[in-house]
């Protein structure tokens, strides 16, 4: 089947999907939008968050056929081109990015987080990114970029 | 493999008469897992996204009655004050990812006796509102359960929706697992206290074949309140009592031993949370 539909704010098409498919892959191999990772396509680790039609998701338990004419933003949608989005310039400075494979999604779920409460305390962080694994940096360095990230956005003017 | 998208809810209804062996899909937190991992490959799949009545909710006739298509996430930021199990019970599910797209409809969907609505639904005295082009009718959800992964619909049959009346009293969900997010329940139990009808209404999780109701217990806390004149005086219950009424719990769950933990551990678990959670409910209600 044909999928249409807007991402990152532009209308993007795809033929001959098959109608078993998850839109992380139709994203990462119909789109060539590797950013969402595929890790354990079962929900568990985060690492394809993404939104649609604002929320987010996992894209991994998303039909793409249940993408039709919805809006997605991954996160290669977050920052202007060329540049970083404050949520990842304090992940890098934080040294909460190891092997990074983890990183887009908790980009996309810390973005989420932000957006609903700009200064989150340590077991508000905890619990909006318990969907979220990374197997690297024991996640004190990620709840630090949190809180850096969100400083600099309540300030920014 | 086909793929079905009706925009109404005439529409799926037809589509689900034509083609009896289309799995529906809302959320897909559980469908999706079973495709990734080609557990299973159905035939036609019938997307109930699209339609628009089912992730609505509204009060009628006293009661709500809440669309099978609505998220946790909406039931805990739309119906947290009115359905306080169910909201406790929302929020233990899965990660914030997961509960913007699984829905209550799902759970019943898949009928999991591990299901987190299910303690909540059963405590509150809820029933599941199911519908095909023969009509509609409401099943109390204390007999939608039929077995493990089984519930009582019909091939031609979709969820429309569940029904249950705005809290009349306080209503409570404890869940015991592994870790505080993102766990399929080790064992469960959901409380309501109804002071207007002085009874009492339990929910048992992941305890037994299907999620189960503990009758003689919810008869027995209901009783030995009214006695007691406990309702109108606030007084605390005896401590004999409150061990009593965990004992039932844990007398009506039918457990197994499992991955997760042994049936002699959720036994002992479920008295401990029914306890705990009777605890809760009183505090509230006392503190009115
Ligand atoms: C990482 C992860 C964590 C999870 N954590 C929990 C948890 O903590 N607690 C818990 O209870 N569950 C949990 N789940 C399971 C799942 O999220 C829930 O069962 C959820 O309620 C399913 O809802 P859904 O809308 O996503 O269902 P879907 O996957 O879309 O459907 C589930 C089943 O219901 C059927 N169905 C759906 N809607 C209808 C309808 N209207 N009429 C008839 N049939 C219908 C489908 O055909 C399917 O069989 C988890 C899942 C994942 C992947
Ligand atoms: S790949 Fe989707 S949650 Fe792990
Ligand atoms: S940095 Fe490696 S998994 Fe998180």
């Amino acid at each position: 089947m044909r999928i249409s539909c807007r991402v990152n704010g532009e209308v993007r098409e795809a033929d001959q999907v098959w109608p078993g498919e998850s839109l992380l892959w139709f994203l990462r191999e119909r789109l060539g939008l590797p950013g969402a990772k595929n890790a354990c396509e079962q929900g568990e680790c985060g690492s394809c968050s993404i939104y649609l039609e604002g929320n987010l998701v996992c894209a991994c338990l998303v039909l793409a056929g249940q993408a039709q004419n919805r809006d997605i933003v991954t996160v290669e949608g977050l920052a202007e081109p060329g540049a970083l989005h404050p949520i990842q310039a304090a992940f890098l400075e934080t040294g909460a990015v190891q092997c990074g494979f983890c990183t887009p999604g908790l980009i996309v779920a810390t973005h989420d987080l932000l957006r609903r409460n700009p200064e989150p305390s340590d077991a508000q962080i905890k619990e909006a990114l318990a969907g979220n694994l990374c197997r690297c940096t024991g996640y004190a360095k990620i709840i630090a970029a949190v809180h850096l990230a969100a400083g600099r956005l309540v300030s920014a003017p | 493999m086909e793929f079905l998208q009706p925009t109404s809810w005439r529409e799926a209804l037809e589509m689900k008469t034509a083609r009896a062996e289309a799995l529906p899909i809302a959320g897909g937190t559980d469908v999706l897992v079973d495709l990734n991992f080609d557990r299973h490959r159905p035939e036609v799949i019938l997307d109930l996204n699209r339609v628009a009545e089912l992730s609505e909710w509204q009060p009628a006739n006293g009661r709500l009655r809440v669309g099978a298509g609505v998220s946790y996430s909406r039931i805990i930021t739309e119906l947290g004050q009115r359905l306080p199990g169910l909201a406790m019970a929302s929020r233990s599910v899965g990660s914030p990812q997961i509960r913007n797209r699984g829905t209550v409809g799902g759970n019943l969907g898949s009928a999991s006796p591990a299901g987190d609505a299910h303690p909540a639904l059963l405590a509150a005295g809820a029933s599941i509102e199911v519908t095909s082009l023969r009509g509609s009718r409401e099943i109390p959800v204390d007999e939608f359960f039929l077995g493990p992964k089984r519930n009582a619909l019909k091939p031609d049959e979709l969820i429309a929706g569940f029904w249950l009346r705005p809290a009349p009293g306080p209503q409570q969900f404890a869940k015991v697992g592994t870790r505080n997010a993102m766990v399929i329940a080790v064992c469960s139990f959901g409380l309501a206290l109804d002071p207007e009808q002085q009874t009492v209404g339990t929910g048992i999780g992941s305890a037994g074949p299907t999620p189960l109701r503990a009758g003689e217990a919810e008869r027995f806390l209901a009783e030995a309140l009214g006695e007691g004149d406990h309702w109108r005086s606030g007084q605390p219950l005896p401590e004999s009592a409150r061990e009593r009424f965990g004992e039932l719990v844990a007398r009506a769950a039918r457990p197994i031993d499992d991955v997760r933990g042994t049936a002699a551990y959720r036994r002992r678990a479920l008295a401990v949370l029914a306890r705990r959670t009777f605890a809760w409910a009183w505090q509230e209600y006392t503190a009115q």
